[in-house]
Order: C-alpha cells, then sequence, then structure tokens
C-alpha cells in the first residue's frame, strides 16, 4: 500500500549514559533509523553522545553533537526543517523535550509533526494524575495514591494511605525520587529532596511482596496490537525494575494470570491510543490474582530493549515503522524472514537479566537496593533451565562470582537477617542460607521472593554439597553439574584440582554444550537467524559448522563505571570492517543493551559469557581463522594469555608483547631500554616497605593493589597518615601494593594509535582539560590539543614511535602521558582500543577501529602519522550520576566515577566545551554562584575567574576564608556558613531552597582535616542531591568560567557534524 | 528409570519417566505454548496424541483442582518435556505435574531435548510414536484411523439452563472444551450439549448450533456432518470451533487436509478477511480446510498470517461462521473472543421449532 511518508525526520537520542538511562538507546535509535532509511526518508539525529554507534557515518544523515533541550532543538528544527520527529527512541530525555516543544508551540510552528504514539498520549502516562484517572474511568486498577505538591498534601496523603507508603516523583527517569517511606517524619526528610527535582510528587500504596510483572506491548494504526513478551522480576515489588534479576518469559504465572495481563495491556494501550512500543508494569498478588497497573512507559525502554534480546522480536525497528504508518502485518518477522511481524514470540529457552553494580568501587562491599535505580549495568544469559542461566548471568557480571555459590559464609540468623533487605549481593547470600539449611519456604516468606525460584536455586546448592561430598568426579556427575550451570573454573574448586583437567576430562567424554538459535518461534518455522546461545540442556546442535573465513569478535561485556558504550562502538566497527573485507564474523556478548547484539550486526552472534571455558567452546565449534579480543576493553583484553595458552590465534599484537606491556617490570625494562621515563613506582610487599618507598619519593604518591588495572582501588595520598590507613585495610587482605610518585601540576595527554608490525598508521593526540590525577574517564578531553608545546607533542610522538616499534604492535593501542615542562612519563600502556576511540575517530574523520582491523588483517595501509591539524576543536566531557548514588562524595580523582560522556564541537574550545557541559545536563548559572577555595593556591588561581563571574552580574556566596580573601581583592561576596556551623546564612539552605545556581567547590589536597573534608563532602552532596551543577576541579572550573565569558550560552552556533568536518 | 520417546522413522530420544510407568502410543504432536499445561493436558482434541512441550520448564505452578481444566480428565496419551518441576508454586496448586500424570496413568518422558525433536516434526512432518519402558511390548498406533470423537463425547443430552436466558443453543460435543460452554453461558444462552451423533433437529427446540472443537481426522464423523448439513439446510445459525469449523466445511460440500505438523500454540496470528483486521489466537488442530473447495455460498474468512492457511469460513450471508482457532482462548489469548458476541448476534431470528 502507498503510504504518505515524511520526507524528512529528526530523531532525539538520550545523550550521555547515565544511571537510568544507558546503552539501550544507541540500540533503539539506530534501528530507527534502519527503518527509516529503508524507506528512504532523510534522518536527522541529535545526539551528543559521540560514543554512539548511531551517530557513526552510514547510519543518520545527518548528525548534531549538540545538547536535547528544547533550545538546541528549536534551532535545529528551524535550520533543518523537518516534517516528522520521534521522540520515544531517546528515553525519557527524548519524551520531556518532545512535550515541551509540543507546549512552546515550536512543532507546531514549524509544522512538524510527532511520529508514533501522539503527544496527548505521552502526557496522559507521563502525569500520574492523568495516568491513574484514564485508567479508573476504563476500570482497571491502579495502585491507591495521591499527588502533592508541598510538603501538606503529602503528608495528609500519607495520612490517607497508611504507612508505609512509596514517594515517587512525576516525570522521573529510572524512579529517581522515589523511595519506600515507614512513617511521617520519614516521608517529610524524602519529599524535600523529591519536591527538589519534580514539580509534583506521588504518593502511592505500599505494595510490598507482590510480584512485578511487566508486559512489552505493540500497537499500530490500526489498532492490531501484540504482547511480545512478558517478564517476571525474581524480586518482588519494592525493587526498581533496573535493580531487578529479572526472567523472561514468567516462570510462576498459571495461563489465566498471564493471559490476564496481557489482555489488560492491551485494554491500556488501546485507551491511549499508542502507536508503537509500550511498556506497563504490574504488581500481582501472589495469593489472589489481583493486580495494579505501576506504570506505563509510552516509548522504547531498557525493558523494550531487553525484550528484544530475548525473544529476538525487532522491538524499536518495528516501533519505527508503525510510527510512520505501517501496519503489523504489513511487516515481516525480521528473524524468519518468511512470517509475518504480527506475532507473539514463542520461547524454547528462558533468559536472565542481572543489573551489575559498582558499589565496590566506592569502597561500599554492598547496599541496599529499592525503589531507586543504581545499577551501571546488566547481562542477560540465555538457557534451557533456570539453575543454568542464573550461574551463567552471575559469570557474566565480571565482578569475580564463579557462580551462585560465592562468599556469605556467615551464621544462619545473620543470614537471614541480613536477606530480608533487599541488596546487591542477596542472591549470594540466599545461596549461602540455604548451604546453611535454611529451608526454601523460610527464605520465600523472609524476602518474599516466589519460591520457585529458591528451589530452583536450591538445585544449584544441593548439588554443589553433593559434589563436596565425592571423592572423585565422573562422567554424570560433570554433566549433571554442567547442566546446572557450574562452571570448569567451580568444579575444579570443589575437587581442588585444575580448571584444564576439568575441561579435559569432560571434553574427551564428549560433555560439551550445544549451540541452539533463537528463531522467534519456537522450531514451528524454520530461520535463518544467527542469533544463537549454549546450553548443556540439550542433545544437538541447531548449526552445522563451517569453516570458511570467520572471524571472533569479543565484544565488551556489561557496562560498567570504566567500560561502557565506546567498546561497543569498538566492536561493532571492528566487525562492520571485517565484514567489508569478506571476513564471516562471528560476535561474542552478554549486554543486553548494545547494538553489538542486534541481530543484523554481525553473521553470527553467541549471546554468551566472555569467559575463557566459554570462548574455547565457541572457538573449537567454530574454528575460526582468528579471534580479536582487542577491541572490547579490558574483559576480552584480560583473556589474551590464557587463550594464547590453549593455541587460540589471536589476531593483532602478540601475547608475548600484550604480557610486556602489562606485566610493569617488564614494562618497566622497556622504557629504561628505549630511554622514555616514567614516573618513579615500586611493588612492595610489606607495609613497612611501603611506608618507607612512599617516604623516600616523598608524598604525595599514587597507591593502588599490584593485581588490577585501570584505577580499581587506586588513590592519591597526602600524608603518611593517610597512606597508613590504606594499608591497613589492604594488609588485612595479604594484597601486594604498587606506590607511584603522583606528579602534582602535569598535564595529562592521550595518544590513541593504530600500528602494524610495529609502524604507526595513525596515531591522535588529545589533551585533558584536567590536571594529571583525574582518571582519565572523568576527565574533559580536548581534540586536537590546543595547549601543547610543539616540543612536547613531538616528544610524545617519538616517544609512541618506540613503544609501538619495541612491543610489534599491531591494531589498536592507547599510551597516555603526563607532561610538565616539556618534560613527559608514560602512566599507562594498553594495547588495546581505548574509550577515546570514538571520539577521536569522528572528530578527525578517520575510522581507528577499521585501521586496526586492516592492520590485524595484515592488510596494505598507507602510513598517515601525520599531525591532525582541524578547523575545529572537540570537546568530550564526563557525565556523572552521583544523584544516583547515595552517600558517595562527588569528586574527581584517580578512581573513575562518571557513567558516560559526550563530546561537542567548536570553532574553539570554549565554545565546544560550553556545549559539552549544557548537554551534560548542566544549568547554566542566573543569578547566584557559591565559590569555595581550599588553600591560597587555589584562591589565587581562580582569582580571575571569581573576578569575571562578578562581573557577569552573579552574586557571589562564599565560605568563610574564600569571602574574606574576594573581598580583600574588591570581588563582592557574602559569606554563607559551613553546614557543621549550624549557623544562618548556612549553605545548607540556600542549597535546599535552591538560592544558588552553581557551586564551584575546589579542595585544598594538601591541607588534610577530616572535619574540612566532611564539610566539602556536604556540600558537594547536598549540591548533587539538589540538581545543582557542581565544579570540583580548578582548571575545569576555570575553563568554564572563561567560556560563559567568550560565548553567550543562548547563541552558540548550531552546525551538524557533516559541515565541521566538510 | 529410564524411558525412549520412539519415533516411527527410527529416531529415539532417551530420558526419564516422570508419569505413570507405563508405555505408551499415539502420535506425537508438539505445541510451543509457555503456559497453560493444565487447560492443555485436559483438552479433548488431544486424546491420541503424546504431546511435545517445546518451552523447556513445565509443572512450575503446579496443578490447580478440577474448575481450571477443560474437561473432566487428562487427555494425552503421552507427554514429553525438557525439564519436569517437582518444585511447583503457586497459590492455587494443589499437586506436581508427575503425581497428577500418575494418577491419569498417563507416562511422561523428561530430559529430552525438545527442540530438537520439534525440529524432526517439523522437517518430517507429524510421525506416530511411543513412549517404552524397559519393555517395548507395545506397537505404533495411528489415531486418526479411529472414531476419537466417539470415544470423548458425551453419551446422551444434557441441558445447562441459564436463568432468565432468552436463547437457546445446542453445541454438538465433538470433544468440546469447558471453557466453549463457560462462554456461551457467559452471554446468557442456555445450552443443550449433545452427543457427536445426535441429530438435535426435531428433537429439541433451539436456536443456534455450536460445533465443538475435537480430536483425530474431521472425515471421520460423518453423522456429524450430517448432522451438521441439515442445519446448513434449515439456516440454523452455526458456530463450529476448530475441529467444528472443518466439520461446518465438510458439511458445506468443501474438504479438508492433514497438515504438515499442525498448528498447537497459543500465538498463531490471523487476519480477518473482512475488516483487515489481526488477531492472535490459540490453536490446536492437525487438519485444515482447503478454502478453494468451499461453495460460492462460503467464503475464506480468516486467513494465517505465517503460512497462509485457512483460519476460517462464513457463509455469504454470516450466520454460519466457522473458526480453526480457539475464541475461547484456555489457553492461550481471548482478543477473539468477539466471535461469540457475533454469534449470539445472529441469534436474533426465529427459533427453530420441533
Amino acid at each position: 500500500m502507498k503510504k504518505n511518508l515524511p520526507k524528512k525526520v529528526l530523531i532525539l537520542g538520550s545523550g550521555a549514559l547515565k544511571i537510568g538511562q544507558a546503552g539501550e538507546f544507541d540500540y533503539s535509535g539506530s534501528q530507527a533509523i534502519k527503518a527509516l532509511k529503508e524507506e528512504k526518508i532523510r534522518t536527522v539525529l541529535v545526539n551528543p553522545n559521540i560514543a554512539t554507534i548511531q551517530t557513526s557515518k552510514g547510519f543518520a544523515d545527518s548528525v548534531y553533537f549538540l545538547p536535547v533541550n528544547p533550545e538546541f532543538l528549536e534551532k535545529i528544527i528551524e535550520k533543518e526543517r523537518p516534517d516528522g520527529i520521534l521522540l520515544s527512541f531517546g528515553g525519557q530525555t527524548a519524551l520531556n523535550c518532545g512535550i515541551a516543544l509540543t507546549k512552546s508551540g515550536v512543532l507546531k510552528k514549524y509544522r512538524v509533526s510527532v511520529l508514533g504514539t501522539p503527544i496527548e498520549a505521552i502526557e496522559k502516562t507521563e502525569s500520574r494524575q492523568l495516568f491513574a484517572q484514564n485508567l479508573k474511568n476504563i476500570g482497571l486498577n491502579i495502585p491507591k495514591g495521591f499527588s502533592a505538591r508541598t510538603l501538606e498534601e503529602t503528608l495528609l496523603a500519607g495520612e490517607r494511605i497508611g504507612y508505609p507508603v512509596v514517594c515517587r516523583a512525576g516525570f522521573s527517569l529510572g524512579g529517581q525520587g522515589s523511595s519506600v517511606v515507614e512513617n511521617k517524619s520519614q516521608l517529610k526528610k524524602v519529599v524535600k529532596r523529591a519536591l527538589a527535582l519534580a514539580p509534583e510528587v506521588l504518593i502511592e500504596e505500599y505494595l510490598y511482596g507482590w510480584k512485578e510483572i511487566e508486559y512489552e506491548v505493540v500497537r499500530d494504526c490500526r489498532d492490531n496490537c501484540l504482547a511480545v513478551c512478558n517478564m517476571e522480576n525474581i524480586d518482588p515489588m519494592g525493587v526498581h525494575t533496573g535493580e531487578s534479576i529479572v526472567v523472561s518469559p514468567s516462570q510462576t504465572l498459571s495461563n489465566q494470570e498471564y493471559f490476564n495481563l496481557r489482555q489488560i495491556s492491551i485494554e491500556t494501550i488501546r485507551h491511549f491510543k499508542i502507536i508503537g512500543e509500550c511498556n506497563i508494569q504490574f504488581a500481582l498478588h501472589p495469593r489472589t490474582g489481583d493486580y495494579r497497573i505501576i506504570e506505563v512507559n509510552a516509548r522504547l525502554s531498557r525493558s523494550s530493549a531487553l525484550a528484544s534480546k530475548v525473544t529476538g522480536y525487532p522491538l524499536a525497528f518495528i516501533a519505527a515503522k508503525l510510527s510512520i504508518g505501517y501496519s503489523l502485518d504489513e511487516l515481516k518477522n525480521s528473524v524468519t524472514k518468511t512470517t509475518s511481524a504480527f506475532f507473539e514470540p514463542a520461547l524454547d529457552y528462558l533468559a536472565i537479566k542481572v543489573p551489575r553494580w559498582d558499589f565496590e568501587k566506592f569502597g561500599l562491599p554492598y547496599q541496599t537496593i529499592s525503589t531507586e535505580m543504581q545499577s551501571v549495568g546488566e547481562v542477560m544469559a540465555i538457557g534451557r533451565n533456570f539453575p543454568e542461566v542464573l550461574q551463567k548471568a552471575l559469570r557474566m557480571l565480571n565482578q569475580g562470582h564463579e557462580g551462585l555459590i560465592d562468599g556469605f559464609d556467615l551464621p544462619s540468623a545473620q543470614l537471614k537477617k541480613i536477606i530480608k533487605t533487599p541488596n546487591s549481593k542477596r542472591i549470594f547470600q540466599i545461596a549461602s542460607a540455604l548451604l546453611k539449611g535454611v529451608s526454601v519456604k523460610r527464605i520465600s516468606e523472609i524476602t518474599k521472593i516466589d519460591s520457585w525460584f529458591i528451589a530452583e536455586m536450591k538445585k544449584i546448592t544441593d548439588y554443589y554439597q553433593f559434589l563436596t561430598k565425592q571423592k572423585k568426579y565422573t562422567k554424570e556427575s560433570v554433566y549433571q553439574a554442567k547442566q546446572l550451570g557450574f562452571s570448569d573454573n567451580q568444579i575444579a574448586g570443589i575437587f581442588k584440582t585444575d580448571r584444564k583437567k576439568i575441561a579435559s576430562y569432560r571434553k574427551k567424554r564428549l560433555v560439551v554444550p550445544v549451540v541452539k538459535q533463537i528463531d522467534t518461534l519456537a522450531a514451528e518455522y524454520p530461520a535463518k537467524t544467527n542469533y544463537l546461545y549454549l546450553t548443556y540442556q540439550g542433545s544437538k546442535n541447531d548449526i552445522n559448522f563451517n569453516q570458511q573465513k570467520q572471524v571472533i569478535v569479543l565484544a565488551s561485556g556489561p557496562y560498567c563505571i570504566g567500560s561502557s558504550v565506546e567498546f561497543d562502538w569498538c566492536a561493532v566497527n571492528t566487525v562492520l570492517a571485517l565484514r567489508k573485507n569478506k571476513y564471516k564474523t562471528i560476535l561474542i556478548n552478554c549486554n543486553p543493551e548494545t547494538v553489538s547484539t542486534d541481530y543484523d550486526i554481525t553473521d553470527k552472534l553467541y549471546f554468551e559469557e566472555l569467559s575463557l571455558e566459554r570462548v574455547l567452546d565457541i572457538y573449537g565449534k567454530e574454528k575460526p581463522f582468528g579471534i580479536i579480543l582487542s577491541v572490547g576493553g579490558q574483559i576480552p583484553n584480560n583473556l589474551a594469555l590464557s587463550l594464547v595458552q590453549e593455541k587460540v590465534k589471536i589476531l593483532g599484537t602478540s601475547a608475548d608483547n600484550i604480557d610486556k606491556a602489562e606485566d610493569r617490570e617488564k614494562f618497566s625494562q622497556l622504557l629504561e631500554k628505549i630511554g622514555v621515563d616514567q614516573p618513579v613506582w615500586e611493588q612492595l610487599s610489606s607495609k613497612k616497605q611501603a611506608l618507607e618507598f612512599a617516604q623516600k619519593i616523598g608524598f604525595p604518591v599514587i597507591v593502588r593493589p599490584s593485581y588490577v588495572l585501570s584505577g580499581k582501588s587506586m588513590s592519591v595520598v597526602y600524608t603518611k597518615k593517610e597512606l597508613n590507613r590504606y594499608l591497613n585495610v589492604l594488609d588485612h587482605q595479604k594484597i601486594k601494593v604498587v606506590i607511584s610518585k603522583f606528579i602534582q601540576n602535569a598535564k595529562e595527554i592521550e595518544a590513541d594509535i593504530v600500528a602494524k608490525k610495529g609502524k604507526i598508521v595513525l596515531c591522535a593526540i588529545s589533551e585533558h582539560i584536567e590536571n594529571a590525577g583525574v582518571h582519565s574517564g572523568d576527565a574533559s578531553i580536548v581534540f586536537p590539543p590546543q595547549k601543547l608545546y610543539i616540543e612536547t607533542i613531538r616528544r610524545i610522538k617519538n616517544a609512541c614511535r618506540q613503544i609501538a616499534e619495541n612491543l610489534m604492535i599491531t591494531g589498536p593501542a592507547n599510551i597516555q602521558f603526563l607532561a610538565k615542562d616539556n618534560q613527559i612519563k608514560v602512566i599507562e600502556c594498553n594495547l588495546r582500543a581505548s574509550r577515546t576511540f570514538p571520539f577521536v575517530s569522528k572528530m578527525a574523520d578517520k575510522n581507528f577501529i577499521e585501521l586496526a582491523t586492516l592492520a590485524m588483517l595484515n592488510k596494505k595501509l598507507k602510513v598517515e602519522n601525520q599531525i591532525l591539524d582541524l578547523d575545529y576543536v572537540g570537546v568530550k566531557v564526563p557525565q556523572f550520576s552521583f544523584s544516583r548514588l547515595k552517600d558517595v562524595d562527588p569528586v574527581l580523582r584517580v578512581e573513575m566515577a562518571s557513567t558516560g560522556e559526550v563530546a561537542c564541537l567548536g570553532d574553539d574550545v570554549e565554545e565546544a566545551y560550553l556545549k559539552a557541559v549544557i548537554a551534560t545536563d548542566q544549568q547554566m548559572p542566573q543569578n547566584t554562584v557559591l565559590i569555595s577555595l581550599g588553600g591560597d593556591e587555589n584562591k589565587i588561581k581562580f582569582l580571575d575567574e571569581a573576578m569575571v563571574l562578578s562581573q557577569m552580574n552573579l552574586k557571589i556566596y562564599a565560605t568563610h576564608h574564600t569571602c574574606a580573601f574576594l573581598n580583600r581583592n574588591e570581588i563582592k561576596a557574602a559569606k554563607l556558613y559551613k553546614i557543621y556551623e549550624k549557623r544562618e546564612p548556612n549553605i545548607d539552605t540556600f542549597l535546599s531552597e535552591k538560592k544558588i545556581d552553581l557551586v564551584i567547590n575546589i579542595t585544598d589536597t594538601d591541607f588534610v582535616s577530616t572535619k574540612l573534608i566532611d564539610d566539602d563532602y556536604q556540600i558537594r552532596r547536598s549540591t548533587v542531591d539538589f540538581g545543582i551543577p557542581l565544579f570540583t576541579n580548578l582548571q575545569s572550573a576555570k575553563l568554564f568560567v572563561q567560556s560563559l565569558k567568550a560565548k553567550n550560552p543562548g547563541k552558540l552556533t548550531v552546525k551538524s557534524y557533516g559541515q565541521y568536518i566538510a | 528409570m529410564e524411558a525412549k520417546l520412539v519415533l516411527e522413522d527410527g529416531a529415539v530420544f532417551i530420558g526419564k519417566s516422570f508419569g505413570a510407568e507405563i508405555e505408551t502410543a499415539g502420535e506425537v504432536v508438539f505445541t510451543t505454548a509457555m503456559t497453560g499445561y493444565p487447560e492443555a493436558f485436559t483438552d479433548p482434541s488431544y486424546f491420541g496424541q503424546i504431546l511435545v512441550m517445546t518451552y523447556p520448564l513445565i509443572g512450575n505452578y503446579g496443578v490447580p483442582d478440577k474448575t481450571n481444566f477443560q474437561s473432566g480428565k487428562m487427555q494425552i496419551s503421552g507427554l514429553a518435556v525438557t525439564v519436569n518441576c517437582e518444585n511447583p508454586s503457586h497459590y492455587q496448586n494443589v499437586k506436581t505435574l508427575s503425581s497428577w500424570l500418575k494418577e491419569n496413568k498417563v507416562p511422561a518422558i523428561e530430559g529430552i531435548d525438545t527442540r530438537a525433536l520439534t525440529q524432526l516434526l517439523r522437517s518430517k512432518g507429524t510421525m506416530l510414536g511411543k513412549i517404552i519402558l524397559d519393555k517395548n511390548k507395545i506397537d505404533f498406533y495411528d489415531p486418526n484411523k479411529e472414531n476419537l470423537v466417539a470415544k470423548v463425547s458425551v453419551s446422551k443430552p444434557k441441558i445447562f439452563r441459564k436463568n432468565g436466558s432468552k436463547k437457546t443453543v445446542c453445541l454438538l460435543d465433538c470433544g468440546y472444551k469447558r471453557a466453549i460452554l463457560e462462554n456461551l453461558l457467559k452471554r446468557g444462552l442456555t445450552v443443550w450439549l449433545t452427543p457427536w451423533d445426535f441429530d438435535p433437529f426435531g428433537k429439541l427446540s433451539f436456536d443456534g448450533m455450536v460445533i465443538s472443537n475435537g480430536p483425530g481426522d474431521p472425515k471421520v464423523v460423518k453423522k456429524t456432518i450430517a448432522i451438521v448439513r441439515k442445519a446448513i439446510k434449515n439456516k440454523t445459525p452455526v458456530l463450529g470451533i476448530c475441529f467444528g469449523s472443518q466439520i461446518l466445511s465438510l458439511a458445506a460440500g468443501a474438504d479438508t487436509y492433514k497438515l504438515k505438523f499442525g498448528h498447537r500454540s497459543l500465538n498463531q496470528p490471523v487476519k480477518d478477511l473482512n475488516s483487515n483486521k489481526c488477531f492472535i489466537t490459540s490453536q490446536n488442530h492437525g487438519f485444515a480446510v482447503n478454502p478453494k473447495s468451499l461453495p460460492s455460498s462460503f467464503k475464506e474468512w480468516f486467513i494465517n498470517l505465517n503460512d497462509g492457511t485457512c483460519e476460517g469460513v462464513i457463509s455469504s450471508d454470516g450466520k454460519m461462521m466457522g473458526v480453526q482457532f480457539h475464541p475461547e482462548g484456555c489457553p492461550g489469548p481471548t482478543d477473539t473472543g468477539w466471535i461469540f458476541d457475533e454469534f449470539v448476534d445472529n441469534l436474533k431470528i426465529n427459533r427453530l421449532r420441533p
């Protein structure tokens, strides 16, 4: 049928990855672009998230690396004049912008029509009040609740419902500002914070112990409806779905319950007239079957991305087609290619999603989880029984768990107590309780987790106990263990033997997993699907293993702080480069939020563990030409040496040389040999030695445990006392430490390299805005560098050349340097693609990953090792999610804390930086600023900028000494008391009443007093809690103020990426 | 105890017995339903069949009491699953699947690769098979050669009165599911449940006729076809469901044929050719109507969006309807429940008097 298709469509991305809004939107946006391109519709994409695949060449026709906010969008609309706009592919950010642009009349003015779900429907689902009223009108059950705009209204609502109640903020993403409240005084406290983030709050009945179930439903313009998938949260109500362990399909619902909720889902989307995709969350009473509709999300979401990966149904792609007027029966099932897109997938496997939290990163062993999202990523495991998928998923988290049985060897009374509260390690605590003999029924009563799940977990713990009583393993017992999801490592641990022994024992006896396809129809129709998983619960492989030129690419695994969408970009681009060069590609990944796991990216997709055992399983079956592990970040890179020991052919730099770069001793010898400097360091195994060494080289020093890489548990230590404290924690665990000299006031510089057989093909040098001491993942990065001496650059290039030669680098590499007065020192060298690869690739308009892939394939390459001189500047800025991470100190340090990044382009660094800061959701100061500068040096260095702020007619508030200093220097400033001083005018009052627009809080690291640190911490914490922009680093604060002076934030240029690089 | 599932082509799947420890033979069919095993196992359409579940975990929510069954007892001849659940959890659960199977003397096998088995059935077509224990004393058995309907139908007419009901319908029992009866009663109808070979014309007073689902080859039940032919002649409003739709088509003069492996699932997409609207339906059938053989007084009403097969027929006056799917769900979606409403609308003509 002929469609009246739009000609040009504006697609809104979701911006930086943050907790609650992550990689899933790169996936959904990419699919939307593909769906529109097929129809020859011109696509314009706005997304400052430079590491995404959707912003890469070959996707949208035009890309804007600009903030996704109404101000910028209006300018882009004015310039591009699209006739349609897609709002449901960029998370809550895009949806909120769509509502704002409609309200302000911009869309009407420029005749842009909202495609897909109409804006009225979005508004109805987003406002808690409209939502509740609408569902009540059609006779559907919602939780009892009241919305409130003031503290008084809130307390009244609390009384009427009865405690405990749930308090949540309207229009929230990832459940921010929502919590379970036990009593009136708690409610008071919580509401203050919630009302700071949103104009209205909702007080609701607390559905403690109810099951939480989700449906993903689809509707087209002809009112055809589908429920693509349902999901059951293992954690009952009270834990955000993003924080829950989730299985799909539901496991404990009867037919009646399943189809009753499905029916209600369909009634709901019909009522709201949704066109496209919609997520509906239910609470289901475990004893009566009564239900409540909790939430309706009229857009693609984390859950919809998960549902797509669970079922193989490309929800985002289909939703995009529906939004331009297709009906479901006009579209094909893209997996079978022959059957209709109007169908509900039948699964003959089950999938489990487990969230990944990074609390350890902030020194917290485990943390309570509840209705707010705190997890930073997730994994999904597929298999054919529950114990198998659970143990697979726990390994996939890459947090050192070999399976369900892991630690928490505590008395059962204590275990019973700690499992009562949902927390990030509860699953392991439950396993431990089972081992201690606590009954399934008891655990289910305590946790409210359905006993089915606990009983399934007991299969694992029972078998574990059985094995520990056996003298020797047998074919039968190993096979049984494998079916229950035990890894070779786990089995080896039980029998005190070696992983290799177990592996060869079982392989000899043909105890190997089989490969199964995900075909959406449970084998009812033949499918050409390339979507695969491994299981021991089966006897036959679904596919034949042909031995053409195949290459395995290992992707990133779960997103976490330190490894995110940038590595998905690298993996996808590697695959694309391989395919361009006529190689068949096999990709392994276990992260459902990625584009790399999309059905049409690679020739074969194994949704599997990135563990040595599993990679060897796949390698053994597929017998590929080689394997690439330098593009997925640290997880695949860490497998290099052990894979080589297993005679796996690795493409790129040899494992020998990877070892040379990773082994500190060997790397130091190499640097010494080629005459490149590095900060003094030593590995020390006693506290005494450590203290002596630190004193010898002089404080401050960087200290870290010797076994980890990439900034984990790393710290800059300024005094002996501090070092003592650090070592006391570690000594306990008998861990060796590495101490190195921390060089202050040095610049930090990154070199991203592609080399072939030791010869550099391409090298991009970029500089950090912040001085060394801030983790490179948290630093703002400028490319091309603006403030480096030519001499420094020359020296860095020389060092890179020598390192590349000596390590015979083939493929990608990243080297980090310190520079002070033209003296350079190497601080890190990774023979793999780095976080900055997508950034420099897009800035330089040269695909570093494609070149690296060609190098690894030994293709002929032109050496382009020239300085990349550009007419524009790009600045990459980190996105933090501190407001989500309760109690964490929002300050920059050597430990990485950011969850995402954005990058913007400009004619100069000020323009690009200002755009990028705006793109991380920071509001520009209108009236007031609070300045708190620790130490004389910081005060003096910031003086000029303080003057600028004052000249911009911003009222300056300052803490005691800073205020005095500013006044002495003829800058008008008013003093605010510190929080602990408990006197008015107090900082805390000003922050909570939002009387401050910007906080600049720079601590003096040389002068350390616990009280001051605590107080500064409180200022920073409150600033973040009340959603006020915060700068804690001197260099970035200075640049920000200089940028404000140089540019008017309201008049920044709007240029597409294409215009810059043309 | 070890059990084997043996197919007529010689394929053998070795697993563990978890039902009644006896041997059985029948037609091996698969269903891709992920829920609703208590409903399915008690559906008389499965009579004579060894049912293979493609969803690997079966028995998770146990077995509810009889009120949730589709007939008085378990109807399948045998069951094959990947993992049988011995730790069910549900507030309606009264027993485990294995104990229910044992009570009903139905053998079952677990621990086999039901996906591999399904692929075999899909590519080679439905096959005969048997579940054997160590004895292997049983022969293959083709249920489709028999009149299975006679084995599952009621023996004499029975009335279900609904207070205040204005209309009465006759439910021709070829192996009816309770949910069909309930859907009729729910809409205020009084229902005469009649045996498959009982001709109600001239004996009972009723306004319309429903032909139920049922097992096996529709061509076997010549008597039922003859009764329905009378209904067509009398212009009685008719609703045929699944097997009933095939009977209606045969009575109208059309032909039916055996599908390679049938439709047994809760996710079959159909399209209403009158309205162009699409629906997800619950299905369980091994035979289908050849739409090309329909007389001019009938036309194809629904088609399957996956394979294009006929999913429903309707007379030109719209009074006689047959649907290949199950509008009553149980198990499965009830998105096509409106078909019962249309049937009730059709009853607004004069009552047929004996």
